[in-house]
C-alpha cells in the first residue's frame, strides 16, 4: 500500500472543494459493498473475536446458546497457553513448521526462477508451452488425490519403489513407518506440486522484460549467463521479494493437506517429523481436549504469523521500500 | 526494429544447440514426472487383484481386469451422488464468490468514494491476521450452525482478500472514469452501472476469479472433513478422503445372489481406490489446459500493487 499517500491526496482535494457531503453515490456504493461486508464480518472478523476462547475455560452450558455459555465460562488467563507451550509436542511442531517452511521458501525461489530462465531459452516455443502445461498439472490436483499417487509408489507391499527394491534383491522399506525418509518425501512432494506454477509466474515476468536490454547486452558482447545475471535476475527482484514476504508471513502455518494427507493421517511413528501446527490443531479438534486449549494453539499461530509478516515487511522496506507490502 | 532484424538478433542471441538439447531433456523429465502418476494409477485400476497381489502395482499389469470399474458402476448411486454434491458446491460457490468479490472490488476501485479508506483496511487486515482454524470452526459450527449443510462447504471459501485485490486492480486499470461519470449523468444508479457496463467489459477478470474459485471448490476436502458428518453431503473429494480409512463404506448394494459379507470380501479394493482417485483427477486434467492462461493473467494482475 505504497500509494496510500497519493490516495489520501486524491481524496483530500475534492473533499476540500465540496466540503465532504455524503452523496447519493456513496449510499449506493455502500449498499453494493454490503453483502461482502457482511461476509467479512461473519467469516473473517467474528473468528478474530472468537479468539477470546483461548483465554476461557469454555464449557457448553446445557440449554444455553453458544454466546451465553461463552460469556459465562471462566476466564483462565494464560493457562491454556501454558498447557500448550509446556506440552512436549510444542518444541517439535514449532521446529517442524519453521524448518519445513524455511526449506520450502528457499527451494521455492531458487528452483522456479532457474527453471523459468531455462525454459525461456528453449528454441521451440511450442515445446516450451507443452512442458509448461505438463508441469502445471500438479497445481490442480488436490492433496487427497496426490496422496493416492504417492501411495502407489510407497505402498509397503505393492508400491513401485518396493517392487524395484525387491527386484534388485534389497529388503523392502516400510515407508509409512520410517521417519527418516519423510523430510525428503514431503519436501519433494511440495516442490513437485508447486514448481510448475511458480515457474510460470516468474516466466510471465521474464517475458515482460524489455527486449532492447538484451539486444544492447548482446552488442556489448555479454554472454547468456551474464545476461541472466545482470538483466533477468534484477528484473525479477520485485516479484521475488513479494513472494518472499508472503511466504515468510506464512512461516507459522503449513499446507495442511501436504502434512496430513501425504503421510496418510500421521501415524504414530511419523509425527516427530511430519506434524506441524495445523496438523496438531486439527488432530486436537478431533479429540475431547477442551476447546480453549486448542484455541490457544491456534491463537499462538495467528499472532506469530502476524508478527513475522510485519517484521519481514519492515526489513524489506529498509532494503527496498518500493517492494514492501505495507 | 524490423521483423527481420529482430529474428536475426534472436538467432544471434541463442543458447548453444547442445545446451538447448540439455534443457529440453530436463524439461521432458520434469514434465513427465508430473503427468505419469495419473497414468500409473489408471494402470493400477485396470490391473486384476491377483496380479496386484503377486507382482505389486505395475505400469503394464500382467493381467487386466475391469472389476474395479464394474464395482464402481454397481455403486454408481453413491459415486454419482458425490459427483452431484461436488458440482452443486462448485457452481453455487463460484457464482456467489464471483458476485461478492467483484462487488467489493468495484466499490474499492471508485476514486471518489467516501468510505474507500475504511473498506481498504477491512479487506487488508485479513491478509495479515486471521482467527485461525479453531475460531473459524467454532463460529461456523456453533454460532452460524453451518455443520452438515451445504453452506458449510460454500460460504467459508467464497471471498478472499487476494481475489478482491485482483478485481479492484483490474477495474481501476480498465474501467475509464469517464464512462462511469457519463452513465451517472444519464441517471444510472451504481447498481445499473455495475451490472450493465462494468461486468460486460470485465470478462477476463470474471473468468480468472471464477476459475480460481471453481478449482478451489472442486478440490476442497478440508471443509467436508471439518463440518460434514452426514454421508449424503460428501463430495467426491470427501469420499476419496474417507475411503483412505474405510473403503467398505462404498459397499452398499450387493450384486444379486451375494450376501453383503461375500460382496465386501469380493471387492477389488486395491483397484477401486485407484479407480476413484483416477475418476476424480481426470476431469481436471482434461479441462485445465484450456484455462491455464486465465490463471496466469490473474497471478500477474494480483502481483501488481495499487
Amino acid at each position: 500500500m505504497r500509494d496510500k499517500k497519493t490516495q489520501k491526496n486524491a481524496a483530500l482535494k475534492p473533499v476540500r472543494r465540496k466540503r465532504s457531503r455524503w452523496s447519493q453515490d456513496d449510499t449506493e456504493l455502500t449498499l453494493l459493498a454490503l453483502p461482502t461486508t457482511i461476509w467479512y464480518a461473519l467469516f473473517s472478523y467474528l473468528p478474530m473475536f472468537g479468539l477470546i476462547l483461548a483465554f476461557k475455560d469454555f464449557k457448553i452450558s446445557a440449554g444455553k446458546s453458544f454466546i451465553t455459555s461463552l460469556l459465562q465460562s471462566d476466564w483462565v488467563g494464560f493457562k491454556n497457553f501454558e498447557f500448550f507451550v509446556k506440552s512436549n509436542q510444542f518444541s517439535v511442531i514449532l521446529r517442524n513448521t519453521i524448518l519445513y517452511n524455511v526449506v520450502f521458501i528457499i527451494l521455492g525461489i531458487i528452483l522456479p526462477v532457474a527453471c523459468a530462465i531455462m525454459i525461456d531459452q528453449i528454441y521451440s516455443k511450442r515445446a516450451s508451452k507443452t512442458y509448461q502445461t505438463m508441469m502445471f498439472l500438479p497445481h490442480f490436483m488436490s492433496w487427497v488425490v496426490i496422496s493416492y499417487f504417492v501411495y502407489a509408489f510407497l505402498s509397503p507391499s505393492q508400491g513401485l519403489l518396493n517392487v524395484i527394491l525387491k527386484g534388485l534383491g534389497q529388503d523392502p522399506i516400510k515407508w509409512y513407518q520410517e521417519s527418516k525418509y519423510w523430510p525428503f518425501i514431503l519436501t519433494f512432494m511440495n516442490t513437485w506440486k508447486t514448481l510448475g506454477y511458480s515457474m510460470v509466474v516468474y516466466l510471465a515476468s521474464i517475458t515482460g522484460i524489455d527486449t532492447s536490454l538484451y539486444e544492447a547486452a548482446v552488442l556489448d558482447g555479454a554472454s547468456k549467463t551474464q545476461q541472466a545475471r545482470y538483466i533477468t535476475l534484477p528484473s525479477l527482484r520485485p516479484m521475488i521479494i513479494l513472494m518472499f514476504i508472503m511466504n515468510v508471513g506464512r512461516i507459522f502455518s503449513s499446507d495442511f493437506g501436504l502434512f496430513y494427507q501425504i503421510p496418510r493421517g500421521v501415524t504414530n511413528s511419523l509425527w516427530k517429523v511430519t506434524e506441524t501446527f495445523d496438523v496438531y490443531i486439527y488432530n486436537m479438534l478431533q479429540t475431547n481436549i477442551p476447546i480453549g486449549r486448542t484455541a490457544a494453539a491456534s491463537f499462538f499461530q495467528s499472532i506469530a504469523g502476524c508478527i513475522t509478516i510485519l517484521i519481514a515487511n519492515g526489513i524489506v522496506r529498509k532494503i527496498d521500500s518500493d517492494s514492501a507490502l505495507i | 526494429m524490423s521483423k527481420q532484424n529482430e529474428s536475426a538478433m534472436n538467432r544471434l542471441n541463442r543458447i548453444k544447440p547442445g545446451t538447448n538439447i540439455l534443457f529440453n531433456v530436463i524439461f521432458i523429465i520434469l514434465g513427465l514426472s508430473c503427468v505419469v502418476p495419473i497414468l500409473y494409477i489408471f494402470m493400477i485400476s485396470i490391473s486384476s487383484e491377483a496380479s496386484i497381489r503377486d507382482y505389486g502395482y505395475q505400469f503394464i499389469p500382467k493381467e487386466f481386469s475391469n472389476a474395479a470399474y464394474m464395482f464402481l458402476w454397481n455403486e454408481r448411486k453413491t459415486i454419482l451422488h458425490a459427483l452431484w454434491i461436488s458440482i452443486e458446491v462448485t457452481a453455487i460457490g463460484t457464482v456467489i464468490g464471483v458476485a461478492l468479490t467483484t462487488l467489493m472490488g468495484y466499490v474499492l476501485s471508485r476514486p471518489g468514494y467516501k468510505l474507500k479508506g475504511f473498506y481498504t483496511i477491512v479487506v487488508f487486515i485479513p491478509m495479515i491476521f486471521s482467527g485461525g482454524m479453531i475460531a473459524s470452526y467454532v463460529v461456523n459450527s456453533q454460532m452460524l450452525k453451518l455443520s452438515d449443510t451445504i453452506w458449510a462447504l460454500v460460504l467459508p471459501l467464497c471471498v478472499s482478500s487476494f481475489n478482491v485485490t485482483i478485481s479492484r486492480t483490474f477495474f481501476r486499470q480498465t474501467i475509464p472514469d469517464s464512462i462511469v461519470e457519463s452513465a451517472k449523468i444519464d441517471g444510472a444508479s451504481q447498481l445499473t452501472i455495475f451490472t450493465r457496463i462494468v461486468l460486460p467489459i470485465s470478462k477476463p477478470v470474471l473468468a480468472t476469479i471464477g476459475l480460481f474459485l471453481a478449482f478451489g471448490y472442486w478440490n476442497d476436502w478440508f471443509q467436508s472433513s471439518l463440518y460434514i458428518r452426514d454421508d449424503n453431503l460428501w463430495s467426491l473429494q470427501a469420499l476419496l478422503n474417507n475411503m483412505q480409512k474405510n473403503i467398505e463404506y462404498l459397499t452398499k448394494n450387493p450384486t444379486i445372489g451375494l450376501t453383503l459379507q461375500d460382496y465386501k470380501k469380493a471387492m477389488p479394493s486395491e483397484g477401486v481406490r485407484m479407480a476413484i482417485a483416477f475418476v476424480v483427477a481426470v476431469p481436471i486434467a482434461c479441462i485445465y489446459p484450456f484455462f491455464q492462461k486465465y490463471f496466469i493473467s490473474g497471478l500477474t494482475v494480483g502481483a501488481v500493487k495499487g
